[in-house]
């Protein structure tokens, strides 16, 4: 049944309240005095992946799925103290991801002034949640830390692409920070307010993809049982972020250059599309004029993705910032860790300092919180460091790598031929590197997979995807 | 004859909302579609989805049926075996049952619905 709610009295017309709810910029809820769902907004739906399809009718803690509804419901609270109340909790959505939420609630009067039900507001506290435990404002967009003259000319450019509404492009190996440089981005732009919807182009099926992202209509396909509003739709008002767009099937590209010529999303099986007001940001560690040019993507979409290009270099090539970011990782995870550790001894600093990073600022970061679990002084020596990293040759500083991308309103640029067999070999000799450590550290550790990760600075889940994926057992 | 041994968090008579604020286990064994030879209900001393995980493996549970779950702790019961029904809400009975007939899909509600008293 499909309701279309109604406000009267408050204009000479009857106004569409499920209208009204979805562009207010926080995740609305209303329930029945038995907390039952009776109605969402879109903002609710981009947050927890259920439609009011999906949600309707069903107890609100089985929707929501915050913790504060098991540990200490709100809702029940505010029924009891007859008021208002605020609280800061998390949720798990659809994806089964972990937000930090804060949960607001209110009673719902009639126009008799009897109690009718509950409204709860949503709050994405993801931007105010990443809870730096400095923070170096000079240095800084957003988390990220920076000095060196290539990052402070990103930093110098980021706040006026932020507000300009453009697509933009980023580009930079694995680990150089593009998820946290799309979402500095939407954080600082006009959109701040609006979803930020995040999508891997690389890790669904090609037939999944487009409904995914798209959307689909009741019966586009087998298994379509209910309309889908997809990507796209969640994140009206806001930002979307495209991130492996090199990995976005052919047909699909073509889709998404009708959407930045028109503006419009057409749902898998739709007769009608639907204008959308979403910024695209898109990211990639492939190189897109090499893929152009054996036809892997198109030229056009290209053009229209590149009206800004971010490129974030490679950590070996930002000097003085690998020192910045090793103190940096070193005081967040020695008071996350409540250690007390001030410094390196000279051999670890000289190791630290010279190793090349092919995984970037990840793998630093994967390092020094090895590190800072290791260490039992109040330095970090150099057998706290992970073994492979010891027997590292130490890095040739001289770069052969192209100059820093043009940030502004550029065309795409015709890289060098040498640059994408170049980092074919890199993304190539990194994962045999990887694959490598993984089967020595785990030869160490006798199988025990525990110490293998731990000496490999990974979390244990983070082990057991990689072995899986280099299919080692 | 093979067994089967099937793990529900619960809360009640209910699939217990989120996995990582478990304190209680039903734990079902049985072929897929024959009696319950045996039903246990462990209690955790306190909710922590690595302590739940730990207790899956300990009790060599084949299948878990769920509410909403982390990604890493998804990918970590899959990696060891486990196959997981997540996303589940409702009666753990009527889940039971679900997949003892093989028609429990991830992500299913299983409650009536009803908005003031009246279903829909």
């Amino acid at each position: 049944m499909h309701l279309c709610p109604e406000i009267h009295q408050l204009m000479r017309s009857p106004l569409d309240f499920a209208h009204i709810l979805d562009e207010i910029p926080l995740g609305i809820l209303v329930m029945d005095t038995d907390l039952r769902v009776v109605h969402l907004n879109r903002f609710f739906q981009a947050l927890t992946g259920f439609s009011l399809d999906m949600a309707r009718g069903v107890p609100c803690r089985n929707v929501l799925r915050s913790s504060a509804c098991i540990i200490n419901c709100p809702i029940l609270a505010t029924h009891r103290k007859n008021r208002s109340i605020s609280c800061t909790s998390d949720i798990i959505n659809t994806d089964r991801q972990k937000l930090p939420v804060r949960i607001t609630t209110a009673q719902i009067m009639d126009t008799q002034g009897h109690f009718t039900g509950y409204m709860e507001t949503i709050e994405d506290l993801r931007s105010s949640a990443s809870n730096d435990l400095e923070k170096n404002v000079a240095y800084s967009f957003a988390n990220i830390i920076g000095r060196s003259q290539k990052m402070e000319t990103i930093f110098q450019t980021l706040p006026m692409l932020a507000q300009s509404d453009a697509s933009i492009l980023i580009t930079g190996e694995t680990g150089t920070g593009k998820d946290l440089v799309a979402e500095a981005i939407h954080q600082t732009s006009g959109r701040a307010g609006g979803p930020f919807i995040k999508i891997n182009c690389g890790a669904l099926p090609a037939t999944l993809l487009e409904s995914e992202i798209f959307g689909h209509m009741k019966g586009a396909f087998t298994g379509a049982v209910e309309n889908k509003p997809g990507r796209f739709k969640l994140a009206h008002n806001g930002t979307i972020f495209l991130t492996e767009i090199g990995d976005l099937p052919l047909p699909l590209q073509v889709k998404l250059l009708t959407f930045l010529d028109d503006r419009i999303i057409y749902p898998l099986g739709a007769t009608k599309g639907f204008n959308a007001n979403v910024r695209i940001i898109a990211a990639t560690h492939r190189d897109l004029e090499y893929m152009v040019s054996i036809g892997k993507f198109r030229k056009d979409l290209l053009f229209r993705l590149n009206v800004a290009r971010v490129h974030l270099p490679p950590l070996r090539e930002r000097g003085e910032d690998i020192r910045l970011l090793i103190d940096h990782f070193l005081n967040h995870y020695t008071k996350k860790q409540g250690k007390e550790i001030n410094g390196f001894s000279e051999p670890a600093l000289s190791v630290l300092l010279n190793y090349t990073y092919e995984g970037n600022i990840r793998e630093l970061r994967n390092i020094m919180e090895y590190a800072v679990n290791v260490a039992q002084g109040t330095r970090i020596e150099a057998d706290n460091l992970p073994a492979y990293i010891l027997d590292h040759e130490p890095i040739q500083r001289v770069s052969k790598m192209p100059a820093a991308e043009d940030v502004q309103n550029t065309q795409s640029e015709q890289l060098p031929s040498s640059t994408a067999p170049q980092r074919e070999e890199t993304e190539q000799t990194w994962s045999a590197v990887e694959r490598q450590m993984i089967i020595d550290a785990l030869k160490t550790s006798r199988g025990k997979k525990n110490k293998a990760a731990q000496s490999l600075g990974m979390s244990r889940s983070t082990l057991w995807r990689k072995i899986k994926a280099y299919q080692i057992e | 004859m093979t067994l089967h041994k099937v793990a529900i968090p619960i809360l009640g008579e209910e699939i217990v909302p989120r996995f990582d604020l478990t304190t209680e286990v039903i734990i079902l064994t049985t072929a897929k579609v024959s009696d319950i030879q045996d039903k246990k209900i462990i209690v955790l001393p306190r909710s922590s989805p690595d302590e739940l995980c730990h207790t899956l493996l300990v009790q060599e549970i084949n299948t878990l049926i769920c509410g909403a779950i982390e990604d890493e702790y998804y990918e970590f019961l899959k990696w060891k075996k486990i196959e997981v029904f997540d996303g589940v809400s409702g009666a753990w009975t009527l889940a039971f049952e679900r997949w003892q007939t093989q028609t429990l899909n991830p992500g299913d509600i299983l409650f009536t619905r009803m908005v003031e008293g009246y279903l829909i």
